[in-house]
């Protein structure tokens, strides 16, 4: 006998091992057929806009395409003294292509994003520049508007030479980069995207704290009574959780109103006279209020499930050995429920941090988040670039969460009810 | 519960405390809902429990804003259920049939890089609804299919598909992989097995996935927020309409309707999950 192993050969004469390997190949390949129709779609329709979002959260193309002579003329201005007359004249000719165009307004709402005053001047130097004489133009349209002649609105164009940037995401934490290249802060009474961050987690985090306090007695309630009474109260969990998002806010609407039942009942009681109902809608209390009872079921089910599997023994064991109540339940039961305190926790934040319908109609001005001002950017005033740009910074965000909940709990684990 | 008769009082006190803020938060869970229902029967314009109501005096009360609702003058509420219906049965069939075959790929022991395939797939879940909304509507508006029912069914089958997967797999999860070989063995081809052995077996799954799918398609708002033109609006779009005007008692009709329907559901998905845990030996 040769010491040389024999090959082990199928009926085929195949070396078994190439044999298996190729049918393994074969059942990946087919395993990978079945999900293909849903990865590509979702490729397709939904993964590849979000990537489209970046580009267009950068994208800053439309200044510079309105203005191509402009920015070629200004490539030898240093951008200390007014430009010459040169800037003037590519600029009065590429302002003539937009009027017959009629682009100058987006020019002039473009401008404006970068400095206050723009809209009124090209709105009057459209008026006037039809009656410009050819030659001269630097003195024709600086005699249209004094700020014409001002040499930082002439840097405020300058500045939006570049095709890409990234002046968006700056804007989102109230910053800008000024003329030395420097980000600095915009003035004081300006700055509202970083109290809206602020706000946005902070609400997030104590909707996810009530929801947290109120989730945890009734899911143990639920996990350690007897089947016939959980089932029932169960429905109590599950009947808000299936109910439509938008009958829930109306019935809170009508709930928080200053006429409305809970006001109706404070007075009743007489802790709060008739004249002095509280308000406790269109501000941020009627978005905790909503939002908690909202979410409550999303911290219920998975408390539940977890504190379903502790066996009821470990408990009497602590007991037995002496253990007070108290102490059983801190050092025995609580270590154990830990998982589902995580997961919970992590939905609920993940789901209130990028909340938009119930803000948006309990909310008021003080109670609204970020999702709020995205929408408003999308449908108002129509600056998709910034609404791209922050719901990317909003969208980084809840995946850092969602990477330490699939860390934590592990996104095979979510159930469902 | 019951305490045993030994129990120290201060135990007992503690005991009662518990079990009170317990029912203080069922309470508050489900109390808000049936605010709606006396008030939909309201005889006045007002979203306030009348003196008249108190008294449950029957003139106080009426079906007028159900009347409304049906046959109200430039009623919108017809147009809307029928988009609704229409877009949710689509989605839901959508989501149904790329989500189960997706999750049947998925739950094959072979399945390479299940991890980030997975991550892809649930992702729609986890994106919050505005962002999804803000890129779906991106791509709409370029492909053509802002304000069309077809954008709105695209857009809903991506919300629906992660639900699907995930209580599909769930099922597989306890599925006797034997069975569908010993269907093969015996001369079946894969088609057949599927609709013969697998299907009858992963049904309470897959049809508990369709209930969430077809409830986050009927309850969908911001998505359509964004793609609806006038022709689309469904009842969420109305609602949220009605509510950010005017709030009138027929939106309570309206909401008392969509509670009988979301118990309907509840019910349904229910049963089915104590069918499934039956099929699947899972016994608690």
């Amino acid at each position: 006998m040769s010491s040389e192993t024999q090959k082990i050969l199928t009926t085929d004469g195949i070396p078994l091992e190439v044999s298996l390997k190729k049918v393994e190949r074969r059942n990946k390949f087919k395993a990978f057929l079945l999900v293909a129709p849903l990865l590509f779609f979702l490729l397709i329709v939904y993964i590849s806009p979000i990537f489209g979002m970046l580009f267009n959260s950068v994208d800053d193309r439309m200044v510079t395409n309105a203005l191509p002579k402009t920015y070629i003329a200004m490539e030898k201005w240093d951008g200390k003294e007014l430009p010459s007359e040169e800037v003037f004249e590519a600029f009065y000719i590429d302002f003539q292509k937009l009027m017959d165009e009629e682009r100058d307004g987006k020019l002039s709402t473009q401008l404006n994003y970068t400095k206050n005053g723009f809209k009124s001047i090209i709105k009057k130097l459209r008026r006037k520049s039809k009656s410009f004489e050819e030659g001269n133009y630097k003195e024709q349209i600086m005699a249209v508007h004094e700020r014409w002649a001002d040499v930082e609105y002439w840097r405020a164009i300058q500045r939006r030479a570049p095709a890409y940037s990234y002046s968006k995401y700056l804007k989102g934490v109230d910053m800008y980069e000024n003329e030395d290249g420097k980000f600095v802060q915009v003035e004081e009474d300006r700055r509202i995207y970083k109290k809206l961050w602020v706000r946005t987690l902070k609400i997030a985090f104590y909707v996810t704290l009530f929801c947290f306090l109120m989730a945890y007695p009734i899911a143990h309630l639920l996990a350690t009574l007897p089947m016939k009474y959980s089932n029932l109260l169960m429905i109590c969990v599950l009947l808000p959780f299936w109910t439509s998002l938008l009958v829930r806010t109306a019935s809170w609407m009508i709930l928080l109103q200053q006429q409305g039942v809970v006001n109706d009942f404070l007075v009743w009681i007489g802790f709060v006279a008739d004249d002095k109902r509280l308000e406790m809608m269109y501000n941020e209390t009627g978005t905790y209020i909503a939002m908690t009872q909202i979410l409550l079921p999303f911290m219920v089910l998975p408390l539940y499930s977890v504190m379903k599997t502790i066996s009821p023994s470990l408990v009497r064991a602590g007991k037995s050995l002496g253990g007070t109540p108290f102490i059983t339940f801190w050092k025995v039961y609580f270590p154990l429920t830990i998982p589902g305190i995580g997961a919970g926790s992590l939905l609920v934040f993940i789901l209130a941090i990028g909340y938009y319908i119930t803000p948006e109609l309990v909310g008021g001005a003080s109670g609204t988040l970020i999702s709020n001002q995205i929408a408003y950017h999308m449908k108002y005033t129509l600056d998709w670039s910034f609404a791209s740009a922050m719901g990317l910074m909003l969208l980084v965000g809840v995946l850092a969460v969602y990477w330490v909940y699939n860390k934590l709990v592990g996104i095979d684990n979510i159930k469902l009810g | 519960m019951a305490l045993p008769k030994y129990t120290e009082p201060h135990y007992r006190i503690w005991h009662y405390t518990y079990l009170f803020i317990c029912g203080c938060v069922f309470f508050f869970l489900i109390a808000p809902l049936f605010v709606i229902f006396p008030l939909s029967f309201n005889a006045e314009e007002f979203l306030v429990i009348t003196d008249g109501m108190k008294r449950l005096d029957p003139d106080a009360f009426s079906m007028r804003w159900y009347k409304d609702m049906v046959y109200g003058t430039k009623n919108p509420w017809g147009l809307a259920a029928k988009n609704s219906f229409f877009i949710a049965i689509f989605a839901t069939i959508g989501a149904v049939i790329l989500g189960t075959v997706a999750a049947l790929g998925l739950s094959s022991r072979y399945m390479p890089y299940k991890g980030i395939i997975m991550a892809t797939l649930i992702s729609p879940m986890i994106v919050p609804l505005i962002i999804s909304g803000v890129a779906i509507f991106f791509f709409m508006a370029k492909a053509g299919l802002a304000a069309t029912h077809t954008g709105i069914i695209l857009a809903h089958i991506i919300l629906g598909t992660p639900f699907v997967v995930i209580t599909v797999t769930a099922t597989l999860s306890g599925f006797d992989h034997s069975v569908t070989r010993a269907a093969a063995s015996l001369g079946s081809n894969p088609v057949n097995t599927f609709m013969k052995i697998t299907l009858p077996l992963i049904l309470p799954g897959v049809i508990s996935g369709a209930l969430f799918a077809f409830v986050t398609s009927f309850d969908e708002v911001v998505i359509v927020l964004f793609l609806a033109g006038l022709d689309n609006t469904t009842i969420p779009i109305q609602m949220w309409t009605g509510l950010r005007e005017q709030l009138s008692p027929t939106i309570l009709s309206v909401a008392t309707c969509l509670i009988l329907l979301s118990t309907l559901v509840l019910v349904a998905a229910e049963l089915l999950r104590r069918r499934s845990e039956r099929i699947r030996g899972i016994n608690r």
